[in-house]
């Protein structure tokens, strides 16, 4: 008999580990939820770590009201059947109270405006750890953090400050009003993810399937067209077969062009392409050379 | 497909980025993007070629000062594993990093320039690798291409670091001759070497035996969470969830739980996709027990005829990773071992070892960062465990400063102290 586990089979175990240290060690937890395919994963995996009881904790959605519509309903399906509490930060409050003012012009983004939203709800409900679906072979800035990673009463990182993470031991304590992001699939990359959706068998929003859309095309990446963004002289709208790899505000997320309809096809595309998800789809990251590190810094996700 | 975790060290001079470059290009890991943003910075940095390290450096503060501060984590996968590559920075003052990224590697490579042979910090390197025993190592010497591909001098290399290796524990070593800048021996087997009789570097990593690595004879579930639904579909049940950290259980089996000594057998070993014949290590279950017991986090099942040491007096070896204060003999820390939080007092430093020449110095009084000593703790509770050799998982353990809540120490279980 070999006592072999599979990859897939073993980042699992690693991550539910890491969702039940984090459920012992903490007294008030949280899941950033999104939509997308990761955080769809990370409920599966928290779903795993403590069945048959419920989510020891509360979902959030950190909503910049550019969303994708069949994301939202998705979201609350998901929500309802795991019997989970949702929480919505809401960064359209945040700009109708006057906490953030929204940026103008043709390229006005909500995504830096996403990060006020997070931390006034962190503060709001007093959580002290956070989880999220980052991976780090999204980029360079995460590849380096940790999977328990402490963010000061500012929700700020500082990460030539890091605390060592060894083994398994993970160091979770911190200081009234300072909290810790915790990432349990910091180890899988886009396949893996990808792997474990089909050998799981676990729904995904159709965006990721291939379908018509109506898009443009800024800096190389393809938009949709819609309520939330306002297209520039130069740019025609266009019909397109397409298909999205990462999901997130509507506004700065392109989509790729793709014939993948089915999970088998996506993995096969993914297997072989030759740019990152970030790269291909994400305006945000673009900004500089370290716009990912900078962002983080401040306490984004 | 099976995962390897393996750490890379060695300097920017030894040639590790070029060599993990050349991994992940050849192996078609690099994207396109992440290809043109690097030649990008190279030319803002006014290099003339395309600087591969800064793939793995990522922070604004390392391409700025051109230094690899920390541990990056790396990911490519060939049609037999998915690789982990855990990245250590090379310089003395990252002892903690290597240590770091060497806590969960399955093998280790160590980078030397077969111009220069086994450095010190080639023998650092390797020490670190059989301290944090990483059951593979080898030893890629390169630049073979400096050195007219010659055989001679591969053997005068492995012979050089043999000398020093029979002072270490090293269970598996492998010595591979590659140019990581010409590719010999990296992927493919160099044309250039037609004496070297062995793998390439990717196919020894693709082939290395490593599933007896694990303890699969020594039974040992931490207890990390108690499952209690509190709903009407499981009104009265009762799971403890936690990670296998050796050795195999089974439903029926004769267990005993620390520290109550309570004695139940296995009812069952649940998860969400149904129960389980048996559980082995690093398996995620929720086992449950035929008789009601009090058990709560911190606990350990165990069978009944092979059980852990169990006290409060632990001899252990302690790498230092603080910078603001060093450890003392009555240092006050808080200690982390498995599910197990407790505190912990030092009572004694029996000497700190010099890495470089493996020596004892038994007059030290303190260890500071990036410092290796042997240590004896008392702590406040007693922990259940097993030498770190014979069990990594019930073997270490984190210290953690009881102010600043920083981890400040990493220690590898010798066994009960006296």
């Amino acid at each position: 008999m070999a006592y072999d586990l599979t990859h897939l089979r073993q980042l699992e175990a690693e991550s539910i580990y890491i969702f039940r240290e984090v459920a012992a060690e903490f007294e008030n937890p949280c899941l950033l939820f999104s939509g997308g395919k990761d955080s769809i994963v990370m409920l599966r995996l928290a779903e795993k770590a403590f069945w048959p009881a419920k989510l020891p904790f509360p979902v959030m959605h950190v909503d910049t009201g550019h969303n994708f519509p069949e994301v939202l309903e998705f979201r609350d399906k998901r929500v309802s059947e795991l019997g989970a509490r949702l929480v919505v930060a809401s960064v359209q409050d945040a700009i109708d109270s006057g906490k953030v003012v929204e940026e103008t012009g043709s390229r006005a983004s909500r995504n830096r405006l996403q990060t006020t939203a997070l931390l006034d709800g962190i503060a709001e409900h007093r959580f002290d750890a956070l989880f999220g679906g980052a991976r780090r072979d999204e980029e360079k800035a995460r590849a380096k953090e940790r999977v328990f990673s402490f963010r000061d009463e500012f929700g700020a990182w500082d990460p030539k400050n890091q605390r060592p993470e060894l083994w398994s031991l993970y160091n979770g304590r911190i200081k009234q009003g300072e909290h810790i992001r915790v990432f349990p699939i910091s180890n899988y990359t886009e396949l893996d993810i990808w792997q474990y959706i089909k050998e799981e068998g676990i729904e995904i929003p159709n965006v990721y399937f291939s379908h018509e859309r109506e898009v443009f095309e800024r800096d190389g990446m393809l938009l949709s067209t819609g309520d939330f963004i306002t297209l520039m002289d130069d740019e025609e709208p266009f019909m397109e077969t397409v298909r999205y790899r990462t999901v997130g505000d509507m506004s700065c997320t392109g989509a790729v062009e793709s014939s993948a309809d089915t999970i088998d096809k996506i993995i096969d595309e993914v297997a072989v392409t030759r740019i990152t998800e970030r790269g291909a789809t994400r305006a945000d990251d673009r900004v500089s050379e370290a716009a990912m590190e900078d962002r983080k810094k401040e306490g984004y996700f | 497909m099976e995962m390897l975790r393996f750490a890379t060290a060695g300097s920017v001079d030894d040639g590790k980025s070029t060599l993990i470059g050349r991994l992940l290009y050849d192996t078609k890991t690099i994207f396109e993007d992440q290809l043109e943003a690097v030649e990008r910075a190279s030319i803002q940095m006014g290099a003339e070629y395309t600087n591969l390290a800064l793939l793995t450096d990522g922070l604004r503060a390392e391409r700025e000062q051109g230094i690899t501060i920390d541990v990056a984590y790396r990911y490519f996968a060939t049609p037999k594993r998915k690789f982990i590559i855990a990245d250590t920075p090379g310089h003395t003052q990252y002892t903690r990093n290597m240590v770091t990224g060497a806590s969960t590697a399955d093998l280790a490579i160590v980078l030397l320039d077969a111009r220069k042979g086994v450095l010190e910090q080639s023998k650092r390197h390797s020490f670190l690798a059989s301290l944090l025993r990483i059951p593979h190592l080898v030893l890629a010497v390169n630049k073979m291409d400096l050195v007219d591909y010659d055989q001679k001098r591969f053997e005068e290399v492995k012979d050089e670091f043999r000398d020093f290796a029979s002072k270490l524990d090293i269970a598996d070593l492998m010595f591979i001759p590659v140019s990581a800048l010409h590719g010999d021996n990296v992927v493919d087997r160099s044309e250039n070497m037609g004496w070297y009789e062995g793998p390439s570097l990717l196919h020894h990593l693709e082939e290395v035996h490593i599933a007896s690595d694990r303890n699969h004879i020594d039974t040992r579930f931490p207890v990390q969470y108690v499952i209690r639904p509190q709903s009407d579909e499981y009104h009265d049940y009762r799971g403890y969830a936690g990670t296998m950290a050796g050795g195999v259980l089974r439903p029926g089996d004769d267990v005993v739980v620390l520290p109550s000594g309570f004695q139940s057998t296995v009812k069952s070993i649940e998860t969400l996709d149904g129960p389980l014949d048996e559980a082995f290590a690093p398996m995620a279950v929720t086992v449950r027990l035929n008789d009601e017991i009090d058990i709560s986090r911190g606990d350990m099942i165990v069978r009944a005829n092979n059980q852990p040491e169990v006290s409060q007096d632990i001899d252990a070896m302690v790498s230092w990773m603080n910078e603001r204060s060093p450890l003392t003999t009555s240092s006050k820390l808080v200690i982390k071992h498995t599910t197990r939080t407790t505190k912990a007092v030092v009572k004694d430093l029996s000497y700190m070892l010099d890495i470089n020449s493996l020596h004892r110095n038994e007059s030290a009084t303190e260890l500071k960062l990036n410092e290796i000593g042997r240590v004896q703790l008392r702590t406040q509770t007693p922990l259940f465990f097993d030498e770190y050799r014979r069990n990594r998982e019930t073997g270490s353990f984190i210290l953690v400063d009881e102010v600043s809540n920083v981890t400040v120490g990493a220690g590898m279980i010798l066994g009960e102290s006296t």
